[in-house]
């Protein structure tokens, strides 16, 4: 169990996740635990509710966790998969209105230094290329 | 006709509908979206239809709940959501199979209600509810079968000049104008199989 807020990335294909999930880990390090799933039941492009769920309770953190999305369907499918975790944790998760690659990346830096959600949250979207 | 009927005969027919238009699906969703619709309706209710018998052993409001859970975690896109939260609202609103034009619109409308706050959208925004309202009011004002269908088409076709405030067809803006909106498509091919279902005897 981490004492930092966790960052799920959801994507439409697995490998843009799990490719972002990569430069995050390599950016900030293992501080912060990163999850990511991307690809719907059957593994072509989309995004499956019950990977979401598993994904968030994977990097689990009772600081919470940020979840990153790119388009429409991840985060339609993200909110929920946040409603169907229960009221508990869902008041602990957010998604962060932000480009998933660097939102994920200024999400894991702001939380590696122990911000709590909601400044996490910020950060991820005060992102501006 | 008794609920567990009913529920067998929309299942195979809804499944029938998306099945045959899946490609016409995925064609109007490549115009103004990530041309994934037909693909992810098809898999929804298939996963559906693999729980027929089940299904149809269940009280009204509880298959419609479970179907509804089902499409979430096997569409694969936001349709999932929208639909299944579609399904489960209105399992959530009716424990019974509805008995009058009133309770069928009620059902609806608990549907349409989901679908609103889900989508955080509403009418005009060349989306599903596009097709579902107008269909709403139709059955509101008495109308017949027919009627119904009438209203679910020309509501499709009326999504061709909106301009696309939700979804992925928002990122086009204006380029979506000219193009019928996929998910508005795929309601009506419900609301038609639904039809289907009531007209057989």
């Amino acid at each position: 169990m981490t004492d930092k807020v966790s960052i799920v990335i959801v994507s439409h294909s697995s490998e843009v996740a799990k490719g972002a999930a990569d430069m995050v880990r390599q950016m900030v390090g293992d501080d912060v635990a990163i999850a990511s799933c991307g690809g719907n039941s059957e593994g072509g492009l989309g995004t499956d509710v019950a990977a979401i769920m598993q994904a968030i309770d994977a990097v689990w953190s009772p600081k919470g966790v940020a979840v990153l999305v790119d388009l429409g369907g991840a985060e339609t499918n993200s909110e929920m998969a946040i409603e169907l975790l229960g009221p508990d944790k869902a008041k602990q998760i957010v998604i962060c209105n932000a480009p998933v690659v660097e939102g994920a990346v200024m999400a894991a830096t702001e939380a590696a230094g122990g911000s709590d959600l909601e400044a996490v949250r910020q950060t991820a979207e005060d992102f501006k290329a | 006709m008794t609920s567990d009927v009913l529920i067998a005969r929309l299942i195979d027919l809804i499944g029938d509908r998306i099945e045959a238009h899946a490609s016409e699906l995925t064609e109007l969703d490549q115009a103004i979206g990530d041309g994934d619709h037909g693909d992810n309706m098809r898999r929804g209710f298939k996963a559906v239809s693999g729980e027929k018998e089940a299904l149809a052993n269940m009280p009204f409001g509880e298959a419609l709940k479970k179907a509804g859970m089902t499409l979430v975690m096997n569409v694969g896109g936001a349709s999932g959501p929208l639909y299944g939260s579609a399904f489960m609202a209105m399992g959530k609103s009716a424990e019974a199979m509805p008995g009058s034009r009133v309770e069928a619109a009620r059902l609806l409308e608990a549907g349409i209600e989901a679908v609103k706050s889900r989508g955080k959208s509403d009418v005009g925004a060349k989306t599903m509810l596009d097709a579902l309202v107008p269909v709403l009011k139709s059955i509101e004002a008495g109308a017949d079968i027919a009627a119904v269908r009438k209203a679910a088409d020309a509501a499709v076709e009326a999504t061709k000049p909106m301009l696309a405030t939700k979804g992925r067809a928002a990122f086009l803006g204006e380029r979506s104008i000219g193009h019928i909106d996929p998910g508005a498509r795929s309601s009506a091919l419900i609301v038609h199989a639904v039809c289907d279902a009531l007209e057989e005897k």
